[in-house]
């Protein structure tokens, strides 16, 4: 069921307050508000402030787009973009609007093209998005047509900055975003390329899917070591994640928006937990076992320590090495209450067949369907809907207490806790007690 | 893969056609019923020992992509997939169902019959309204076995461009 479907979807009045009310609570660093997660307000000023400022916004993977003409449609937040590859091999990106009576003009989600029309009145855009052609722009027999000081050049659709690493495409919408580099901070962009290396891709396939939950939940899911424990009985019976496993929760130093969580699946095909760990463990079955152990295979193909990273990059990018099932996740915000997830599942060209089935068979784990996917789908389903009917206001993020950045084991929430005291900063949120 | 979405003339004569839709129809009347009793223990029962079944949306199918929403080579992992869903998975109670539409055959050689069939699965969470979950197409291959046909093959195609939420069972 999608959000616009739900029988009991109104969000109580409470819980959608103006900006003038959003107040984060005095126990800042502890506490999350559920307005964050539902006030509309909050979640326009986020669109301005965050996917249209000064940030890098995935769109497309170099792979989709190898040759001059091809094109991907995308989004940039909330914002439909074509990212297209020109004759001279630049890649461009920009607005999906007709200049003329605002048309999203480009209605397949790829393919390749020599230029762009607008169904409505036939006005042409290179791949660039530079307006080239008005059907009768002097007007039939000179009566009628544009004025003579109408110049194609001030008509363009609009462009956005593009920056680009090892095959992964961004654009921005902001003249003050810092270079990609620096943007992504040292330890992320080292991190980022053990998977994009500068081998070539070869896209396996995309998911897509509606998740009924306000886009930050999905960063937070990343930098929550505590539900992977627990939500998630994959991780621990096969020694993914969880107790006694060599972990790593890390966020980014400058900021704490980026961040990933890698951990280093011993060689053994199932865990050995303690009986003290079993116990707070609900979800923890030592009968579950698989009865076709390739799915559990680790081909060792980077130089990591790590043989699970899941990156987040602030603000709509999730970088996915589970073993050997690879992928990027595309956030498009949709409303405080829904977003849209775009997988796009990928190996590299030079992968033997083998490889690829391999990736494909542990493709299960992911996706609307995955052994993890659908958990933390359906888990984010079910927070957004007591946040938005229930009468108290607060979330409590209390474990390790106070503490900020990188965790100091798995059942912590600093990374949660560094994220929202850079989302306070950039969102103008003024906690209670300080001063405006 | 696209090949097998484009259309093409069955090669086998209407009246061999209509026996073999008649069987078919029996076999999804079990599968559906399984499926949609949540006994999902008992769906690898419907697969060879070597088969394949997909979940994958028409959109991969059209690019030649090889993924799957649900991807399984071999009855084993089919069941190592209906154990996961049946105890392990976390997910919202929901009641499933499957409605079918009419059965093309499109070739039979020896043991083995290819055949298309639509479905439509809707979805019923315990608080929310009926709706249409996923709309597509199998693109199955059956195999005799005995008195009685197994899927060698289930490639479920979809329609459906944007699933809502997750998809907890397979189709």
């Amino acid at each position: 069921m999608y959000q616009s479907q739900a029988v009991f979807g109104i969000t109580n009045t409470a819980k959608n307050p103006p900006l003038e009310e959003c107040i984060w609570p005095a126990d800042a660093l502890d506490t999350i508000p559920d307005w964050v997660y539902t006030s509309q307000a909050i979640y326009e000023r986020e669109i301005e402030r965050i996917f249209r400022g000064d940030t890098w916004n995935f769109v497309a993977l170099e792979a989709e787009i190898p040759n001059p003409g091809d094109f991907k449609r995308g989004f940039v937040g909330t914002t439909s973009v074509v990212i297209a590859r020109a004759q001279d091999h630049s890649i461009s990106v920009f607005e999906n609007r007709c200049a003329h009576r605002g048309a999203e003009f480009c209605r397949q989600n790829q393919g390749n093209a020599k230029e762009f029309v607008c169904p409505y009145h036939q006005w042409s855009y290179d791949l660039k998005g530079n307006l080239q052609g008005v059907p009768f722009k002097r007007g039939i027999d000179k009566v009628g047509g544009m004025p003579p000081d109408f110049r194609n050049a001030e008509h363009g659709a609009r462009q956005l900055r593009v920056a680009t690493r090892h095959g992964v495409v961004f654009a921005t919408y902001s003249e003050k975003t810092a270079p990609l580099d620096a943007y992504l901070t040292k330890e992320i962009a080292d991190e980022f390329d053990v998977v994009f290396s500068g081998r070539k891709l070869k896209v396996l396939g995309y998911y897509r899917n509606e998740l009924p939950c306000n886009w930050k939940m999905y960063h937070e899911n990343l930098k929550d070591p505590y539900h992977a424990t627990l939500l998630h009985s994959f991780l621990t019976v096969f020694g993914i994640l969880g107790p006694g496993i060599k972990a790593q929760i890390f966020a980014d130093k400058e900021h704490g928006r980026h961040g990933y969580m890698a951990s280093a699946k011993p060689d053994q095909k199932y865990a050995t937990v303690t009986a003290e760990d079993k116990a707070e463990m609900r979800s923890f079955d030592d009968k579950l076992r698989l009865r076709d152990e390739r799915f559990l295979d680790f081909v060792r193909e980077f130089d990591s320590p790590w043989t699970a990273a899941m990156m987040t990059i602030w603000p709509n990018l999730i970088v996915q090495r589970e073993m050997n099932t690879l992928g990027v996740r595309q956030i498009i915000p949709n409303g405080p209450n829904s977003m849209v997830m775009q997988w796009t599942m990928f190996g590299y060209e030079d992968d033997s067949p083998e490889l690829t089935r391999h990736r494909l068979r542990q493709g299960n784990l992911m996706g609307p369907a995955g052994f993890l996917g659908l958990e933390d789908n359906e888990a984010l389903k079910f927070v957004q809907e007591g946040l938005c009917r229930s009468t108290t206001n607060t979330n409590v993020i209390k474990l390790d207490s106070q503490q900020l950045g990188t965790t100091r084991g798995l059942i912590s929430e600093s990374c949660i806790r560094s994220l929202y005291a850079y989302y306070r900063r950039i969102m103008d949120i003024r906690v209670a007690g300080e001063a405006a | 893969m696209k090949n097998m979405l484009a259309y093409a003339p069955s090669s086998v004569p209407p009246g061999r056609a209509a026996e073999l839709r008649a069987e078919i129809d029996a076999f999804h009347a079990d599968y559906c019923a399984v499926l949609d009793s949540h006994e999902i223990e008992r769906w690898p029962d419907f697969f060879t020992q070597d088969a394949i079944y997909r979940v994958t949306s028409r959109e991969n199918a059209l690019l030649d992509m090889p993924v799957g929403l649900v991807y399984s080579e071999g009855r084993d992992m089919i069941r190592d997939r209906a154990l996961a869903v049946a105890h392990s998975q976390m997910y919202a109670p929901r009641h499933l169902l499957h409605v079918l539409g009419i059965t093309r055959v499109t070739e039979e050689s020896g043991a083995v019959v290819c055949a298309q069939t639509p479905f439509m699965l809707l979805q019923t969470l315990v608080e929310g309204a009926s709706t249409v979950h996923l709309v597509g197409r199998y693109y199955d291959r059956f195999v005799r076995e005995g008195s009685r046909l197994l899927l060698s093959r289930r490639e479920v195609v979809h329609d459906t461009e944007i699933l809502a939420t997750s998809l907890a069972y397979p189709v």
